[in-house]
Order: structure tokens, then sequence, then C-alpha cells
């Protein structure tokens, strides 16, 4: 399994590691639902030193990602970030991801960690493709990198003092807290340079820093040491689960894989039709058009129950009851106190409010499906 | 390092028996629990079940996955623990006392000799 730089910080902390995606990483260290809860409440802090980093900078970088990705980065000031997609010619996902503009022609891309073999590869396709491939360059630089994750209210009380002076690069502002919500800039930890965004898979508000591995130990440090007198935990991949789960925001793998199109997965927002070809516009065009044949819902238990879980079957309810889809993310949510979960049914039994059950160990228990996302952070 | 109390037997699939009289008392142990993680949710036998050894007679969820509870000993189930399935976290936090699963009166008594003592459980989670 790999490791990444702070898994000696996580046996430290008493992290219980686990195998995910070939990774060694903790699931959580006090409990889930604490971490989770803390993540709401105050500020938990994520290793995310396994996700992948690619570089695309030159002259020709803009106009290839926009042929190779569903959102418009032309949009991108320097400093700023988008959620974005990259499709198959089928419309269907390859990755979803980060796009950050750090400079005119200099471009960061944030991918899955179970995907960077995969998105590397269908990068250097169709950068092969690419008619200006020599104004490209890619950089896989994964292996190089760290990340981590600060998340939650509270985060903005001491990010701040965390990371000296003002930005260097990037979205030019005087401080941390500063960065509007998707903006990114260079600042630095002990003389060295890091980038901070104000992103985050949470649902809270909340920063990534991404720095190289072996300065990676020395952010975690400062930011826990920092954080801690306002109530910041160290969080797993647990919490981090049932975090992004009551905010609705698909995982690669669930939600997405490549069979299945943005369209489907509700997130069609994040694909620009109007900016000029892209790989999978034709598909994606016709699913805007008309409509996706499969729609992804959120649901909510009635009643207390076992979790729902992934691949558990979905079934409309009353005579003639069938089975309509499959459950792709579910846990009992900490914030809420009830089973909820998405999954994917016919899109003319997509309608918020529809009674459904969800088959649980063979048996059904009833459900209803609810409007996205489940959780909102409070203004 | 795992809680193993002295006066319990144990199971290798991470039961722990206590006895008193013929009535044993069932639950899962300090090393399950955190193996486990958040349980979110306990089933437990309805009272009145004729359990064997080695049934499955109850499930625990926690966020991640769900187990089945073999039951160590055979007997008819007297009572069940509805503090567990209100509150499922009491199975984290008090694995061998407001965390019991059921209770049962004991069939066969002489299954106990067949369970793990404290020390070969905790050699058993210890690797040895």
């Amino acid at each position: 399994m790999k490791r990444t730089p702070l898994y000696a910080a996580h046996q430290r902390l008493g992290g219980k590691l686990i195998e995910f995606g070939g990774w060694e990483m903790p699931v959580q260290y006090t409990s889930i639902t604490d971490e989770h809860l803390s993540v709401r409440k105050a500020a938990g802090l994520f290793d995310i030193s396994h996700m992948g980093e690619v570089r695309l900078d030159g002259p020709g970088a803009e106009a290839f990602l926009n042929r190779t990705l569903t959102n418009d980065v032309r949009k991108l000031s320097v400093g700023q970030g988008q959620y974005t997609l990259m499709c198959n010619e089928r419309g269907g996902v390859v990755d979803d991801l980060y796009a950050y503009r750090l400079a005119t022609e200099e471009y960061l891309l944030i991918i899955n960690a179970s995907r960077i073999a995969a998105d590397v590869a269908w990068l250097e396709q169709q950068r092969a493709a690419f008619d200006r491939r020599g104004e490209v360059k890619l950089d896989d630089v994964s292996e190089a990198m760290g990340a981590v994750a600060v998340q939650g209210p509270r985060v903005v009380e001491f990010i701040d003092q965390c990371f000296s002076g003002h930005a260097t690069a990037g979205t030019l502002v005087a401080r941390v807290t500063e960065l509007k919500k998707n903006q990114v800039a260079r600042f630095s930890l002990a003389g060295q340079p890091l980038w901070v965004s104000r992103t985050g898979y949470t649902g809270e508000d909340g920063f990534e820093v991404i720095a190289p591995g072996e300065r990676i130990e020395a952010v975690w440090d400062r930011l826990l040491g920092a954080g801690r007198p306002c109530g910041l935990k160290p969080a797993g991949l647990g919490a981090r689960d049932t975090l992004r789960t009551e905010a609705c925001y698909p995982l690669y793998g669930h939600e997405l894989d490549e069979n299945t199109t943005p369209i489907e997965a509700g997130v069609g927002f994040f694909v620009a039709l109007d900016k000029g070809e892209f790989v999978g516009r034709a598909v994606l065009a016709e699913q805007k058009a008309n409509g996706p044949a499969k729609k992804l819902v959120a649901f909510k238990m009635t009643d207390r129950s076992a979790p729902p879980r992934p691949q558990y079957a979905i079934w409309s309810t009353g005579p003639g009851a069938t089975r309509i889809g499959e459950v792709v993310s579910g846990t009992q949510s900490p914030s809420l106190g009830i089973g909820i979960g998405m999954g994917y049914v016919p899109a003319g039994l997509a309608k918020a409010g529809t009674p459904v059950e969800i088959e649980i160990r063979g048996k059904r228990a009833p459900a209803t499906l609810v409007p996205k996302p489940f959780y909102r952070k409070p203004d | 390092m795992a809680n193993v109390p002295s006066d319990l037997r144990y199971a290798k699939s991470h039961e722990w028996v206590r006895v008193a009289g013929d009535v044993a008392t069932v639950g899962i142990t300090d090393h399950a629990q955190h193996e486990l993680t958040d349980v979110v949710f306990v089933e437990l036998p309805e009272v009145g079940r004729q359990i064997k050894a080695g049934d499955a007679c109850a499930v625990v969820e926690s966020v991640k996955t769900a187990n089945d509870i073999y039951s160590p000993v055979s007997g008819e189930v007297t009572e069940v623990n509805a503090a567990a399935v209100a509150d499922p976290a009491l199975v984290n936090s008090e694995p061998y006392t407001g965390g019991w699963f059921y209770k049962l009166k004991l069939a066969n008594p002489a299954e106990l000799t067949a369970l793990l003592s404290p020390e070969q459980y905790l050699a058993q989670i210890s690797g040895g």
C-alpha cells in the first residue's frame, strides 16, 4: 500500500489506518460521527495527499483544456478555480476534478486518487491528438505534491496566522481569509511557497492547501497547532464520506463513472455546451435538450433503519411495486440522525416527494425522494 | 490496547459471554467495536427465540460495514437490550456493560468450555 507524507502524523494521532484505493489512509481518529460533527460545528483537518495533481502549461493549455473538460476554462481569471468534468466520446465521466488557473498560461488540475493513472493516460491521449500539442506541456506532479483540507465554520479564526504575509501569486489578497470561494493564491510557510484555495468537499466553508510532499507535514502541524484552541480535530476518510454525502457531492466510482454522464448525475451546470467543441459534447447536448434516461436522486429513510448502502435496490411503492434502481451512496447521516443516500432511477420516477423503498438486507424499508442537498450550511 | 475483562469467556468471532447461574449475557468485545468504528444500527433476536451455538442471531452495522453476530452459546433468548437499539453508540462506548446485546437461558452450559479464556482471546487479538 502507498503512504502519504502524513503517515507518521496519522500514527502519532492514533488514526485507524485502512486500505483505500491502494493507499493506507486513516478512516477515523476518534469516531466518524465525532469528526463529522466537529467539521460542521468547528473545524476538521483532512489528509488529501493521495489525490492527484497535474500541471498543464503553455499558450495552448487553455484551448486544450477547453476541448478536454466540460466547463469553460476561459471563465477563469488568474487565481480562480472551477469544478469540472472530463468525459469520453459517449459523454461518460472519466473523472470529476477542479481546474485552477495559477497564472496566464499555467493550470493545475486536482484529480481523484483512484483515477490518477486513467486521467493522465487520457490527457496524454487527448494531447497527442490536439493540433497545438507543441504548445501544451503536461506534467503529472501527483507523487511530488501533498495536500490537506481544513474545513468548518471556525477555520477563518485561525488560518490567517498559519501562512504569513500576503499572496505572491494567484488572487493577490492580503491574507488567506480574503480569498473568495473558488479562488486560489500562493502563500508561504517558513519561507516555502504553497497554494491555498477556498474550496472543499464537505459543504462547509474551508480551504485546501497544496505543497510539496516534504513540506506538507509542516503545514499539517501548523494548522493543527493553530486550530486546536478553536476545536480543530483531525478527520479521516469516514467523515469525509459522510460529509460529502450530506452535501450531495458526487464521488467517482459511485455517482460518476465512465458509463454515466454529468447530465444524469445532475451536474449539468458544469457542462458549458456553448463554449465550442469538447469531447462528449454531442451526447451531452442531446441529453440536456431531451433529458437523460436515468437521473440521480437523493432519498431519506422514513424510520430508524440499518443504513442504506451502495448497491442496495430502490423499489417503487404500492401495488405493482417494482425494482426501479440502485443506491450508489448511502450512510447514516450524523447531522440528520437518519439514513440518507443517492441512487439512479428512471428520469420519469425522479420527482422529489415520491415515496420509495430501499431493500436493506432482504427487507424493504420506506424512504422518500428529497431535493438535494440533505444539508446546507446555515447562513 | 483492547480491554479484555477477566470474568468473561470469548468466541473467536469476537463475542463475549458473561454467566450468572444459567443465564448468559452476550455482547461484542472492545476489540470488535474498535474495528467496526461507529455503530449506527443494531438488530437483536426476538425474545423467545431458540438459538444454537454458531447461529447468526444479531446484526451490528457501523458506518462502514454490516456484521453478523454469531451466538457463542445455545439457549432461549430471555431479554434483549432495547437501550442499544435506541442508542447504538453504546456498543462502542460500553461494549461490556451498557452495550450488551441479549440474554439467554443456557441450554448446554458445557459449551462454555469450548470458548476462549481471556488469555486465549487476548493472544488471538494480539496476533499471538
